[in-house]
């Protein structure tokens, strides 16, 4: 491989691992925000056990995506000198305002809303709980803002040395795929969060752990589940035909589209040959993709051949990527609706079968966005900056062999992270929420395994914490 | 007349933000990496507890002002972003290897019971070689970067030199001296004696280290050379390191003084002063001795773009990262909560 390839597989790699981390923090952020609100209004305890419950999974997860992302913030200038060189007028303020309003927010409000219960009032603690999920808000506006213009750019002229300069700040950040880019990448936080809430709460169901609090968080989870999944499937048909108007290469990558056709049918699965230029054992839906691209039966929808072969993008990547997260959408939807079918008989806490998909869909969310930020990326090549800059005329001057190594560590580092992180995260989620609620009257039943685990977590509790204070927090 | 006017000074002062935002970051991370250098160092696991426990609440605001001095390089003098990233290139990635196990041992370490020394490894060996790989940088810079048609033309090693290396030793023993100075500051009893004893040795390791990096620069740089040792700069620049003399005699008496801010204070003071030398030798480049400030500098119309995140929000976070500050103002106790440290229970 080239050092383009290896640039090229650093960057993939260490901005897909960077991206599972914010797409969990800015869905649980706002998760726990809305907990702290409600035991700052309510004083239920249920309420505060499972926002620090929550805010401890959340802490492992914010410390991995603030680790992941300094490395992204240099890596732009050591692998991607020359794109450095090319958009930094339009890209670094950008990046600048992403620091500023979005990374000092979270980073100032971070510690109190870690430590910061009993230190400050509970209405100042949902404040700084607010601040954070509004900095991972505006951090991913500003990082989206930066990403659209580098598919759909406008607001900047090249100069005769490719330096690009800003000549309208307004088209430059509010290009015109941002809007649905961001809405559709943010939905998908929500979506990822809602699915690993109701997953760890499901586990809790199942085993018959910390009722309460997993009946809360259970049914929290799957009402905004209910509301999100077709959100955003409808979002992404948003995007899509955004794609369509200004990346058309991009959509017919997705679509496995090799010919400009009027009334294209859907392609349900098909493996695209690029040598060949069409697709082999494809099977077919008439007039399907017409529909939901075009919104009439016979739309004409722009194929792949309308540029060369060498300005394609690698159109497996981008096909099957595309259906991967679809097919992950279609899917969750589903358990939305399920659990409000289930939730409408009264068997929403009961129904065990129930609990043990809701587990399984927790890491669908992280999957689908990987795939989906893999078709937006893969699809914009061989552009970095779509129709202006080449992804080889962007690299920096570093070596082959320097690119390499620090692949190769990249690589074997992160992957410890991630075992790591599992590790701990499974062990607090596993562990659940502290059982400080009094037994419900209405679950009388229950009661019997709640003082189980009180017990359980108490005496195990004093060899794992060798500092002392865990205990007086609840005092 | 205005216009040239103008141009001459909006990027002095787009350049003087920049050294703001380094000042900052080398202050706060600073404090951080110190406790991390000293970690391993601390006689038993309750000092590390504490230790880890005074800077839990802050790091990550401290390590902020890193993306922001890497942001506003690419904003405001992109130049120095695409040529000195590509031109330090093993000491940056390795720092940021190593400021990834650092960052995790804060959310790990306290959860882990068997593994426990990986993760006082992770955050010590982390901070350490972190602090080394910036002086690393720190001594490229004063030495001077191959450019070529505005690019960077040297290969993968050649941000290697003696003076890095005593830059790099330099660093590790300041950080460590802030961090004592740090603990000094926010701990009591046993973990407070230990932080005033070693920071002896920092103080010891920062002295002589200063001195030695000051002597070769001047003597292997020509140009460093030219600018403290020429009249009239002589006169002027003489102050600095006399100055200098003054605030380590100070911090050498007063460490085991009463009043427990002096030592943590007065080493940001050293710190700057430092600073404030390496700014006299590097001046007035962006990448030293081939793109100046001026050349360097973005288009007008990006500078003012940034201007108003600047001049308006960059105060306010001042603000409220002293708030935050105010907020675990007092000596650190063992807190609940966060990172999986805390078990909360009725």
């Amino acid at each position: 491989m080239d050092a383009v390839q290896l640039a090229r597989l650093q960057f993939a790699f260490t901005i897909g691992f960077h991206i599972l981390w914010p797409t969990l923090t800015i869905g649980l952020a706002w998760f726990v925000t809305w907990l702290s609100a409600l035991w700052w209004r309510t004083g239920n305890t249920v309420y505060r056990d499972l926002m620090r419950f929550w805010l401890r999974i959340f802490a492992l997860g914010f410390g991995m995506g603030v680790i992941t992302g300094i490395v992204l913030s240099y890596e732009i200038g050591t692998n991607w000198a020359g794109f450095s060189r090319s958009v930094s007028n339009v890209i670094g303020p950008m990046f600048l305002y992403e620091t500023l309003t979005a990374f000092f927010l979270e980073a100032g409000f971070i510690g109190i809303m870690l430590f910061g219960e009993g230190r400050v009032s509970r209405g100042a603690h949902f404040f700084a709980c607010l601040m954070v999920a509004t900095g991972a808000l505006f951090s991913a506006t500003w990082i989206i803002a930066a990403n659209s213009w580098m598919q759909t750019p406008a607001g900047a002229v090249a100069d005769a040395d490719g330096i690009f300069h800003v000549v309208d700040w307004w088209q430059a950040v509010f290009t015109v795929s941002f809007p649905y880019r961001l809405a559709h990448m943010v939905c998908a936080s929500f979506v990822t969060g809602s699915f690993v809430v109701a997953g760890v709460s499901a586990f809790h169901l199942w085993r018959g752990t910390h009722p309460a609090a997993s009946r809360t968080a259970f049914s929290m989870a799957m009402w905004m589940a209910l509301i999100l999944t077709p959100t955003q499937i409808l979002l992404g048909d948003m995007q899509g035909r955004n794609t369509m108007d200004n990346q058309p290469v991009k959509l017919a990558a997705m679509e496995g589209l090799w010919d400009t056709t009027k009334g294209p049918a859907m392609t349900v699965i098909a493996w695209p040959d690029m040598s060949e230029q069409k697709n082999l054992y494809s099977i077919d839906i008439p007039h399907l993709a017409s529909l939901y691209l075009t919104h009439s039966w016979d739309g004409e929808v722009k194929g792949l051949k309308t540029v060369q072969p060498s300005e394609q993008p690698n159109v497996p990547v981008v096909f099957f990527a595309f259906r991967i997260m679809a097919g992950i959408g279609v899917l969750l939807l589903a358990t939305a609706v399920a659990g409000l079918v289930l939730r409408l008989r009264g068997r929403l806490f009961s129904a065990r079968w129930f609990h043990f998909l809701a587990m399984g869909t927790t890491p669908l969310g992280f999957v689908a966005v990987i795939a989906g930020w893999t078709v937006t990326e893969a699809g914009r090549q061989p552009w970095i900056v779509y129709g202006h800059l080449r992804t080889a005329d962007a690299v920096a001057p570093v070596t082959a062999g320097a690119v390499t190594t620090s692949l190769l560590i990249f690589f074997i580092v992160y992957n410890l992270l991630l075992a790591a992180f599992v590790w701990f995260a499974a062990r607090a989620a596993i562990k659940g929420p502290a059982d400080s609620a009094p037994p419900s009257a209405e679950h009388p039943g229950l009661d019997r395994t709640n003082v189980r685990n009180l017990a359980s977590s108490y005496t195990s509790s004093p060899s794992r914490q060798p500092v002392g204070g865990a205990g007086h927090a609840g005092a | 007349m205005i216009a040239q006017l103008l141009a001459e000074h909006v990027p002095l002062l787009f350049a003087a933000v920049a050294v703001f935002c380094v000042t900052v970051y080398v202050l706060a991370d600073g404090l951080d990496l110190g406790v991390g250098i000293l970690f391993l160092a601390a006689p038993r696991d309750e000092d590390r507890d504490l230790m880890m426990a005074s800077i839990e609440p802050v790091w990550d605001g401290n390590e902020t002002w890193l993306v922001a001095g890497g942001t506003l390089l690419l904003a405001a003098f992109p130049a120095g972003y695409y040529v000195l990233l590509p031109a330090f290139y093993l000491p940056i990635v390795f720092m940021l290897f190593a400021l990834i196990f650092r960052g995790v041992a804060f959310g790990f370490r306290l959860q882990a019971k068997r593994f426990r020394l990986v993760w006082d490894l992770a955050f010590a060996g982390g901070s350490l070689l972190a602090t080394f790989c910036q002086g690393l940088i720190l001594g490229g810079l004063i030495n001077g970067v191959p450019v070529e048609n505005g690019m960077f033309s040297g290969g993968p090693f050649s941000f290697l030199s003696i003076l890095g290396v005593l830059c790099g030793v330099g660093l590790v023993g300041g950080y460590a001296l802030i961090g004592a100075g740090w603990l000094i500051w926010k701990t009591t009893d046993f973990t407070q004696i230990f932080a005033r004893e070693i920071a002896h040795a920092a103080l010891i390791l920062t002295t002589a280290m200063m001195a030695l990096v000051s002597a070769w620069s001047a003597w292997s740089v020509p140009e460093v050379a030219e600018r403290w040792f020429t009249l009239p700069n002589l006169l002027f620049l003489a102050p600095i390191p006399i100055i200098t003399a003054g605030v380590i005699l100070a911090i050498w008496r007063g460490l085991w003084g009463t009043w427990d801010p002096r030592t943590f204070l007065l080493s940001l003071v050293l710190f700057a002063l430092g600073l404030v030398g390496l700014i006299v030798s590097l001046w007035p480049y962006v990448v030293p001795r081939s793109i100046t400030v001026w050349d360097g500098a973005s288009d007008p119309q990006t500078l003012h773009f940034i201007s108003y995140g600047l001049f308006i929000i960059l105060p306010i976070v001042l603000a409220y990262q002293a708030h935050a500050y105010w907020v675990f103002r007092g000596k650190t106790v063992h807190h609940a909560g966060g990172y999986g440290g805390g078990e909360a229970q009725p």
